[in-house]
């Protein structure tokens, strides 16, 4: 393209308090680009993305708009100079419907009224053009994330952007909608607009990116076009090293391990239908469905996170866990896939969080904290954290070591069965590679791990068997030697299933 | 007790970076309101003075010890002003009603305090239960508690007062009036009951749960937490706290009425929020709660000793302290 670029920045430093997180990065946007950033948790993308859009103002180095140097007062202004950005927490107002939010704060008006027909019109029109079937009277709150995600697209789209910045725009929508937005990302290049784009998922960045900035540790590692590098080059160059095999070996499951979880006939009202599983000691279940499929909601209800009936059996003994707590006891842990809001106390320090599931351990009646100080920092060794301080409010720490840290907390209970509930999401390739080899360290001491995962490369990679689930109920229950992905999604979108829940061969007792 | 529990610290100056300065305003305004105090009258830094303020501080800080509990796990509690009317009136009739030859004096009044401890346990457990088992806004339940209890009350004294037995007044007399170690027993009260309240909140589990709840209670649940439990149980803790204002007022009156413990939950969560602990939950200190019930008491003792300010104003100067404090911790809290 023989334009310049729409908006660049020169020498962008960034220091939070007395710590740089960015050290003096060039990078610039052309118009009818798609410009990814890419790099391991904590490299300074979404730092950079939020200077260059107006939420932090530069510690040094300048934004340059049209050749010219700027600085914007706030994101309004820079809103107000055509850059947009979507938040990775969407930035919505829950109770006011999708045409309301659209329009927020800039309401058009006639006879000193909000125009409501009009505000109405042009927000169905644009949720059109987004394909994306939503009422515009209906109120946010009421919408799933990926329906939000797009409400929140559309409302960028609608003020004359040049510059969109989106920071995991697909990491809550299901493949279908990441399409969608795909070609979106298409059209609106193709009018002229630039993207500003951060994402882990490097198949991604090839399918839709024109160019690729890499960052580590707040430098700048390169700009490359994305048709000159391979994901593996990629992600070397993010992470500095060769990065060995994803994934550990598989053990084969010995044929006498004894089965650890089952469960069978599981109804979770609205959301789960008949649903029989079992997994092994030493074994790896994948449980994989698009994102509503119900695969949380199946294990949550198994635990007595939400109400549920049918039967359970932990180690062949019939169980009824009424609450979380009952499943602690029988020694099973759930990692939850919303960990800011189900994980951690954002507001509380590590040593806290790490121990709060299983403070008996720690209380002899007191609570010993010199004990809970010792378990945060074996814990904090255990699962490599990286933070220059281990007092710290766990707000502080990146995904990646927030994710360590709910983990931590999680094995600290010694559970033998662990069901991991989307333990990748938002967290970089490194990071990844740890847990899954944490994954393979828990099989060597036969633990049964359940992984419920959107990511068919993990669960495809770890798991000795995939129960695919589509619309609540568990379409085929598959071998996961020689698996493929096209195999997963067929059953995932319910155009193949297997007759009748085939998981097991022991006849049906029901409690 | 409120440092941070940290690792043994390395160094003089860690320490001192360590020391959390902003929640030490509590103390600070308390010191500050002493040396007025001193300056402003001569009679104020006696310990007859002194005992006294203390004294007067202990219903409210004794019930705002239990509401510590509530509001660092996430709940608040309306209806304790109510709770003291009605629990002190029914402990006044039932007093009576025993006083017929067959038990001692001291005998009844015995029985009238571990009924009156019971009925706090039950009164606060109905306010838990309606909360958690029921899922009603904390805010609804108590709120509905404190007109029932009110009611309760007015309809017990007929409209009018219920009297303490004189014959009993003389035994019980000594729970207030009396002291030991030249210390009001009242004040040995609030003692003991912020000590205990302060092991509970700051070193058990159970403390820790309760401010893991306030800080988020999905978390919480999602940690294996027996989240309904623990909220019921500091409703619980309030209701027992209130029975125990109880048991130190009567004594002091030998009487109960339709006005009996008014505003009384005004002053316990001014109290508590005096002492730096957040009204939306998950954090705070017993001993910021002491702090600020004495320094509720302090203010209209100041104004009372000296004619500065004319002690009709009492309210207004408190009012001006409680959002004055809020203001000096906001940093702490908010963003």
């Amino acid at each position: 393209m023989a334009h310049g670029p729409i908006l660049s920045g020169v020498g962008l430093s960034k220091s939070f308090g007395p710590i740089e997180v960015l050290h003096a990065v060039d990078v610039d946007v052309r118009p009818g680009e798609v410009h990814a950033l890419v790099g391991e948790n904590g490299a300074g993308k979404s730092t950079l993305m939020k200077l260059l859009s107006g939420y932090h103002p530069a510690s040094a180095g300048e934004v340059v708009l049209d050749g010219r140097p700027v600085k914007f007062a706030d994101s309004n202004a820079a809103e107000a100079a055509g850059i947009v950005l979507i938040h990775q927490e969407l930035n919505l107002v829950p109770d006011l419907t999708v045409e309301e939010n659209v329009f927020l704060g800039r309401e058009p008006h006639r006879f000193g009224f909000v125009d409501r027909p009009a505000a109405r019109r042009a927000t169905a029109e644009l949720l059109a053009t987004l394909r994306t079937e939503v009422p515009v009277t209906r109120r946010v709150r009421e919408l799933s994330v990926s329906q939000a995600q797009m409400v929140e697209i559309a409302k960028a789209v609608s003020r004359e952007v040049r510059v969109l910045c989106m920071d995991e725009p697909t990491d809550v929508l299901t493949g279908r909608e990441t399409e969608v937005l795909f070609d979106l990302v298409r059209r609106l290049t193709a009018d002229g607009v630039a993207i500003l784009y951060v994402s882990h998922k490097l198949d991604e960045i090839m399918a839709i990116a024109d160019r690729v900035t890499i960052l580590r540790d707040g430098h700048k590692i390169g700009t490359f076009d994305v048709a000159d590098l391979t994901p593996a080059e990629m992600a070397r160059r993010m992470v500095g090293r060769e990065l060995a095999d994803m994934y550990p070996p598989k053990p084969a499951v010995p044929d006498d391990a004894p089965v650890a979880l089952e469960i069978e006939g599981l109804d979770v009202p609205g959301f789960v239908h008949g649903a029989s599983l079992r997994v092994r000691r030493g074994e790896v279940l994948g449980v994989a469905g698009l994102v509503g499929a119900g695969r949380t909601e199946l294990f949550e209800g198994a635990l007595g996170l939400r109400p549920a009936h049918g039967s359970v059996r932990k180690d062949g003994q019939p169980v009824r866990w009424r609450h979380p707590e009952d499943a602690k006891l029988d020694r099973v842990a759930y990692l939850t896939e919303d960990r800011k809001a189900k994980g951690l106390l954002l507001a509380k320090n590590l040593r806290e969080n790490v121990t709060l599931q299983s403070l008996e351990r720690f209380a002899r009646p007191f609570v010993d904290q010199r004990a809970e100080q010792q378990a945060l920092e074996r814990s904090a060794r255990e699962f490599d954290v990286r933070v220059a301080r281990l007092d710290v409010e766990a707000a502080a720490l990146s995904g990646g070591n927030q994710q360590k840290i709910v983990l931590a907390k999680l094995m600290l209970t010694e559970p033998d069965v662990v069901i991991l509930d989307e333990p990748t999401r938002g967290i970089d390739v490194g990071t990844k590679r740890q847990i899954y080899f944490y994954v393979g360290e828990l099989l060597a001491k036969g633990v049964a791990v359940v992984l419920i995962s959107s990511e068919l490369p993990e669960i495809l990679g770890l798991a000795h068997r995939v129960v695919v689930m589509h619309d609540g109920v568990i379409t085929g229950t598959l071998d996961g030697a020689g698996l493929d992905e096209e195999t997963v999604m067929a059953y995932a979108t319910g155009l193949r299933r297997d007759p009748i829940p085939a998981t097991l061969e022991s006849p049906r007792v029901h409690a | 007790m409120s440092t941070p529990e940290t690792a043994a610290a390395p160094s003089w100056r860690a320490r001192l970076r360590r020391v959390p300065w902003q929640q030490l305003t509590p103390l600070a305004g308390l010191v500050l309101l002493v040396v007025v105090g001193a300056l402003m009258h001569p009679a104020f830094l006696t310990s007859t003075n002194l005992f006294n303020v203390l004294t007067r501080s202990a219903f409210i800080g004794i019930i705002a010890v239990g509401g510590t509990f509530v509001i660092i796990g996430g709940g608040i509690d309306l209806s304790v002003g109510s709770m003291a009317a009605f629990l002190s009136g029914a402990m006044i009739l039932l007093m009576n009603g025993l006083h017929d030859g067959t038990l001692s004096p001291v005998g009844v009044v015995l029985v009238g305090v571990g009924l009156v401890l019971g009925s706090g346990l039950l009164a606060g457990a109905a306010n838990g239960l309606a909360i958690t088992r029921g899922r009603i806004e904390p805010f609804i339940v108590t709120l509905g508690t404190l007109g029932i209890f009110r009611s309760l009350v007015t309809y017990l004294a007929d409209g009018g007062t219920i009297s303490l037995d004189f014959a009993l007044r003389g035994v019980y007399r000594p729970v207030f009036y009396g002291s030991f170690l030249g210390i009001p027993i009242p004040v040995w009260a609030f003692a003991v009951v912020a000590v205990l309240g302060a092991i509970l909140l700051h070193r058990t589990r159970f403390g820790r749960y309760v401010r893991a709840i306030g800080s988020n209670q999905e978390v919480a649940r999602y940690a294996a937490i027996r989240v309904a439990r623990i909220r019921t149980l500091t409703y619980v803790i309030q209701g027992l706290c209130v029975a125990i204002a109880v048991v130190l007022y009567v004594p002091r009156l030998g009487s109960a009425s339709a006005s009996t413990g008014i505003l009384w939950e005004l002053e316990a969560i001014a109290a508590v929020i005096i002492g730096g602990t957040a009204l939306k939950g998950g954090s705070g200190h017993i001993w910021g709660t002491v702090v600020g019930a004495i320094m509720l008491s302090l203010i209209g003792n100041v104004l009372n000793l000296t004619s500065a300010i004319s002690e009709y104003l009492n309210g207004t100067v408190q009012g001006l302290i409680i959002i004055g404090a809020v203001f000096l911790q906001r940093g702490r809290q908010g963003r």
